[in-house]
């Protein structure tokens, strides 16, 4: 089944041109919609979603991800991600909230909004601990703050130059991870390859040059990887976990009265997996385009089904 | 061919250039957006802005 994908886009990474080679190469119709030419009306979708059997968010951006998925909801176009995990996901605040609700393990999280209750949430942690923007990515304006005078130094820098977004502090415990996180992308919950990413550093991400290895998913990172996708809404995902127990009690540790060993700190809606493709033998892009398939039929099937029950 | 419009090198692209790709000009090391492939149209790039990134 050939099917007609837009790509909402603004960079073209690798990412995205694998993805559009993958889709090419299978025969499917592809619309490169460029979010900085597009506009979007609050009652009208423009012409550029006529006709459309899926939309693919690939926005760079993460404001312009947000609304733009919302818009494409608002006009009944099938989506991937969904709004609804676009607008969790591109907060640490409401992805904390919401991998908590769900059970999924995640670093103990204290957002405070003056400078005065942040220190006060600092010296309740203990150093080292950690700040984070509340939007951010790729390891940016991440501080492991080591001491009561740094903190002080930090949170007036935030408060005095940052934007309004830098005046809700997000502090969150130091994991003593062992020199490496945990990278999982993941379709709807389920797996499609993972790596680790390790480092001198206490940053990890693979845009920091952490060196990476394919990391073999085991039955508590899969069950641990689906229940942090349903927590945000489900999609393609990158999932981020660092282990908090040995190796070995990370292989053999399970049931609720075994101690964690594994935690999730980050849930990523547009998630880049060219590190991941390199890393691992998985062709992850054929692997994505298998579920943008399904996920096109699915939407087809829907709307089939719409048209004859309306 | 075309040129980089920073330092007006002469560029070749990839016969798999996309419009919204990314290029680092081999002369000035200017990042160059390729904004048209036929013919090919380069810009400098957009700079990294805070929210960008998975």
């Amino acid at each position: 089944m050939s099917v007609k994908i837009g790509i909402l886009y603004s960079r073209v990474r690798t990412d995205e041109k694998m993805l559009l080679t993958e889709l090419r190469e299978r025969g499917h119709e592809v619309e490169k919609i460029d979010v900085r030419d597009a506009q979007f009306a609050i009652d009208e979708a423009g012409s550029v979603f006529a006709d459309l059997d899926l939309v693919v968010d690939r926005c760079l951006a993460t404001s312009r991800s947000v609304y733009a998925t919302q818009f494409c909801a608002a006009y009944g176009v099938p989506i991937v991600n969904a709004a609804e995990t676009a607008t969790i996901c591109a907060d640490k605040v409401k992805t904390s909230l919401a991998l908590e609700a769900a059970g999924v393990p995640t670093p103990a999280t204290t957002v405070a909004f003056t400078e005065e209750s942040a220190l006060d949430a600092v010296e309740a942690f203990g150093y080292p601990c950690v700040l984070k923007p509340v939007v951010g990515s790729w390891g940016r304006l991440m501080a492991k703050i080591d001491s009561r005078n740094a903190a002080e130094a930090i949170f007036e820098h935030k408060a005095t130059l940052g934007h309004y977004e830098h005046k809700v502090f997000y502090v969150q415990e130091f994991v003593e991870k062992p020199g490496r996180d945990i990278r999982v992308v993941a379709a709807d919950g389920e797996p499609i390859a993972a790596m680790t990413r390790s480092s001198d550093h206490w940053l990890t991400n693979a845009a920091k040059g952490a060196e990476t290895d394919a990391f073999d998913v085991g039955e508590e990172v899969a069950e641990l990887v689906a229940a942090a996708s349903d927590a945000v809404g489900g999609g393609l995902l990158g999932i981020d976990l660092m282990e908090t127990g040995s190796p070995h009690d990370a292989e053999t540790a399970s049931g609720d009265d075994s101690p964690a060993s594994y935690t999730v700190h980050e849930v990523n809606h547009t998630a880049e997996f060219t590190a991941l493709d390199e890393a691992v033998d998985v062709d992850v892009p054929a692997a994505v385009v298998d579920w943008l398939e399904l996920k096109a039929e699915a939407a087809d099937a829907a709307d089939a089904h719409l048209e004859v029950t309306v | 061919m075309t040129t980089c419009s920073v330092c007006g090198a002469e560029l070749t692209l990839h016969d798999d250039a996309e419009a919204g790709e990314i290029l680092d000009c081999t002369t000035c090391g200017a990042e160059l957006e390729v904004i048209e492939t036929a013919p090919p149209v380069l810009e400098r790039a957009p700079e990294l802005e805070e929210d960008w990134g998975e």
